[in-house]
């Protein structure tokens, strides 16, 4: 058997009143794919987070190809050759590429204390043509899709000449045709002897491209086991310590009227004419690589941004939306695609975040009716299962699904007609998907329409009655459920099927 | 090339507006546009523009420094004080007063890098504190006296006066400092994310002593020249000095938001207020309506700019 790259004995961390990380020992090898399974909070990033220097471990010894090491710092763990690509992405908007790529380690003039431009963006477009990558290393990072941020992130890790490379959830940004590419670069760094650790939530992507999967659960590993003797049933097992029966729980719904019909939207290059509509207990897939125009449809719908031209009808009147303020009191909601950015206040409580719609329906003489309130809340939270120590808690403190319901119970607040999700469950673990995909099947059965936005085609496939497909701005193809598979959606989505 | 003109004129979209500003002005105004005139404004504005600098290294940081008014009193009053009463000679002087304006940098940062106290209430602390050691150092009457050692600093060379050339080296030095060299490159790391820096080995607390440092030292010797240019130290000069600069600093392209910000910037800023002030005095509009409409002026500058900027996108 080949010496380890990597060996951690057990590593232990804990954070106030949580131990995070309980005595972990793994080993990685050279030129392997080690995939990272777990759901949010057992574990994995705080694992990682100690491998990659962002904090100590309390106790336990990590060996690098043999030798003992004491990672202090990232700087440390840069200089080991561990590079860690972070979930949020981790660089400078305000600053170019090449600078971004070389923040830290400039090549330098003059003594080491200027920096080198012309020799820092040579190297960084030869870094960015060996990738096969198209952008100007000039260019402002804020001036890049997100996607291109994840490709200058890869390249900044490989600019390490790493020995390890951990990559957290590179994909949750990416669209299929993206993550494609980033495998096939990932592939050829494990033929180069790089090895790779991998967190992931989307079991597709570990089955396809691990060598072996350590779940983990509780802070704990679970096991390592090689990916070929390994089921996704298994895995899911392993993860949530208990047998998961069914992955999409899809109730038949009653389908009902047409409750909103869009006509030849349009609204600049990024959404031409695209007409669609939704009906009663409905759950429609909105399909599309990243940048499809399907995040700018649905703003449309709930006013965020203006229509250039064409005509939605809500529930048989034409209705004009400039704000969503309007179109939420005509009865449309909207789960954002950025739950940080654009869906929570990060610092306040569950209660002031699941409650803000509902104040002004409770308020009287403009005092908010806290007892009401309250009442209100603690329906919810048992409803939702929103799982928090009580509701004076910071939402930043919930895992990612929690605070996903969070959002969800603002919009029941207010009981919307029309429920927009847009990439309702991206880096959100198995189990909370799968309750609120069940959240979903039970509002659309008491006769909400639900437009679903999603990147993951299991996803789309498993919970839609109906799938719509975008490219480019375009409304490319439309399914039914039973006629949908994976193959026709990428085909539409990436331009090979005409346009139906 | 396309990119890096997009991101140069981002960059300089001051300098845009300083255009748009001197075209009127030259056509309404047969005294505008000529050597006298131009001279006279930019000795005007040389000291507002050395501290603007200095704001806005802090402001690229997404922090702010409102203690400058009253650290170039305080260095304004040291060193006139140590030259005349303590006769310590001018040169000495001048530079113990820069080193107490670094010394009021120097407890800026370590309360805003390790007490963790907001730039704005650290720096507001500082404000109130160096103007009260200043009122006390010099029993809140002027020192004068100066030498002409001192007063050289305010005098003219050719027709050019000094201090004019004390910004240029200012500007130059700096240039330098923040557009060519790594501790630069890293103030605009850490204003654009703190966290991604420390990831990347920068420890942004080096950065943060090092730019209130340069702010203060900006400070400093703007109330070194504001002394030799009124033949004496004044305990209350440099009052409203440091929304001058946030204004002039905001005017050339810097953020509050941190991550941008230019020397170049920070001086067309300067500029564009005071060729205002000085149209506005030729074409002899009231002091009062002038408030009004620099204000007015500064709103849309500042709209003109978030609107080019968007269109560059």
């Amino acid at each position: 058997m080949t010496p380890s790259r990597l060996q951690l004995e057990h590593i232990v961390k804990s954070f106030p009143g949580v131990l995070a990380v309980q005595d972990v020992s793994l080993e990685a090898y050279p030129g392997e794919i080690l995939a990272l399974a777990g759901e949010n909070g057992a574990g994995k990033s705080t694992l990682m987070n100690i491998l990659s220097g962002s904090f100590p471990a309390d106790s336990g010894k990590i060996w690098l190809d043999g030798v003992e090491v004491n990672i202090t710092s990232p700087r440390r763990a840069q200089e080991l050759g561990i590079a860690m690509i972070h979930q949020e992405l981790a660089l400078i908007p305000q600053m170019t590429v090449a600078q971004n790529i070389f923040l830290g380690r400039e090549p330098r003039l003059a003594a080491g204390l200027l920096v080198d431009t012309k020799k820092m963006v040579i190297q960084a477009q030869a870094l960015i043509d060996q990738l096969g990558l198209d952008f100007p290393v000039t260019a402002l990072i804020s001036d890049l899709s997100i996607a291109q941020r994840q490709m200058v992130e890869i390249a900044k890790a490989i600019s390490f000449q790493s020995r390890v490379i951990i990559l957290d959830e590179p994909t949750s940004a990416l669209s299929e045709r993206e993550s494609d590419i980033l495998f096939a670069l990932m592939r050829s760094l494990r033929e180069q002897g790089v090895t790779l650790i991998y967190i992931s939530h989307r079991m597709e992507e570990i089955f396809n491209l691990s060598d072996r999967v350590a779940v983990m659960r509780d802070g704990q590993l679970v096991g390592v086991t090689p990916t070929k003797d390994l089921t996704i049933q298994t895995v899911v097992q392993m993860m949530v310590g208990r047998e998961l029966k069914d992955f999409f729980p899809k109730k038949q719904a009653e389908i009902g009227d047409v409750i909103l019909d869009a006509r030849e939207l349009r609204s600049g290059k990024r959404v031409r004419d695209v007409s669609f509509s939704l009906r009663r207990g409905e759950i429609v897939g909105l399909a599309g690589l990243v940048g499809s125009g399907r995040t700018e449809v649905a703003r449309i719908l709930f006013g965020a941004d203006p229509l250039d031209h064409g005509e939605i009808k809500l529930a048989g009147r034409i209705v004009h939306l400039h704000s969503p303020e309007e179109a939420i009191r005509l009865g449309i909601g909207l789960v954002t695609e950025d739950r940080k950015a654009q869906g929570l206040f990060l610092g306040q409580s569950v209660r002031s975040n699941a409650s803000v719609l509902l104040f002004e329906k409770l308020a009287q003489l403009g005092f908010i009716l806290y007892s009401k309130v309250d009442a209100w809340m603690r329906g919810a939270v048992t409803q939702l299962t929103i799982r928090t120590p009580n509701l004076e808690q910071k939402v930043r403190n919930l895992s990612g699904g929690n605070q996903q319901k969070v959002i969800i119970a603002r919009w029941l607040a207010v009981n919307p007609q029309v429920l927009i999700l847009d990439e309702p469950t991206r880096g959100i673990d198995v189990a909370s998907k799968a309750e609120i995909h069940t959240l979903m099947s039970e509002l659309a059965a008491k006769g909400m329409a639900i437009l679903m936005i999603s990147s993951e085609l299991p996803e789309i496939l498993g919970v839609s009655d109906r799938i719509l497909v975008m490219r480019e701005g375009r409304l490319m193809a439309e399914f039914s459920r039973a006629e949908a598979s994976q193959d026709r959606i990428m085909q539409a989505a990436t331009g090979q099927l005409a346009a139906g | 090339m396309k990119q890096t003109i997009l991101n140069f004129t981002r960059a300089n979209s001051g300098l845009v507006i300083l255009f748009l500003l001197a075209i009127p002005l030259t056509l309404l105004s047969p005294d505008f546009l000529t050597g006298n005139n131009l001279l006279t404004v930019a000795l005007q504005v040389s000291m507002i523009a050395i501290t603007a600098i200095g704001m806005t290294f802090a402001l690229i940081t997404g922090g702010v420094d409102l203690s400058v008014g009253s650290v170039a009193a305080l260095a304004g009053a040291l060193a006139a004080g140590l030259a005349t009463r303590s006769g310590l000679g001018t040169y000495p002087a001048m530079l113990l007063a820069l080193a107490a304006a670094a010394a009021v940098g120097l407890v800026n940062a370590a309360m805003i890098v390790w007490g963790r106290i907001p730039p704005f209430v650290a720096t507001l602390a500082t404000m109130a504190a160096a103007r009260g050691l200043t009122l006390v150092y010099t029993q809140g009457k002027p020192i004068s006296g100066l030498d002409e050692q001192f007063t050289f600093w305010a005098s003219e060379l050719g027709k050019i006066p000094v201090p004019i050339f004390v910004l240029v080296f200012v500007a130059l030095v700096t240039y330098v400092i923040l557009h060519r060299s790594l501790f630069g490159n890293y103030i605009f790391a850490v204003g654009g994310g703190e966290e991604t820096s420390r990831l990347a080995g920068i420890s942004p607390a080096k950065v943060k002593f090092g730019v209130y440092v340069i702010s203060a030292l900006c400070a400093g010797l703007t109330g070194l020249l504001l002394t030799a240019r009124l033949w004496s130290a004044q305990p209350n000069s440099g009052t409203g000095l440091e929304l001058d600069a946030i204004a002039a600093s905001v005017l050339g392209g810097a953020s509050l938001s941190g991550g941008a910000g230019s020397v170049v910037g920070a001086v067309t800023g300067t500029f564009i207020v005071g060729i205002l002030s000085n149209g506005l005095n030729l074409l002899e509009v009231p002091s009062y309506n002038q408030q009004v409409i620099k204000g007015l002026v500064f709103i849309v500058a500042v709209v003109l700019d978030y609107v080019m900027k968007q269109r560059l996108k």
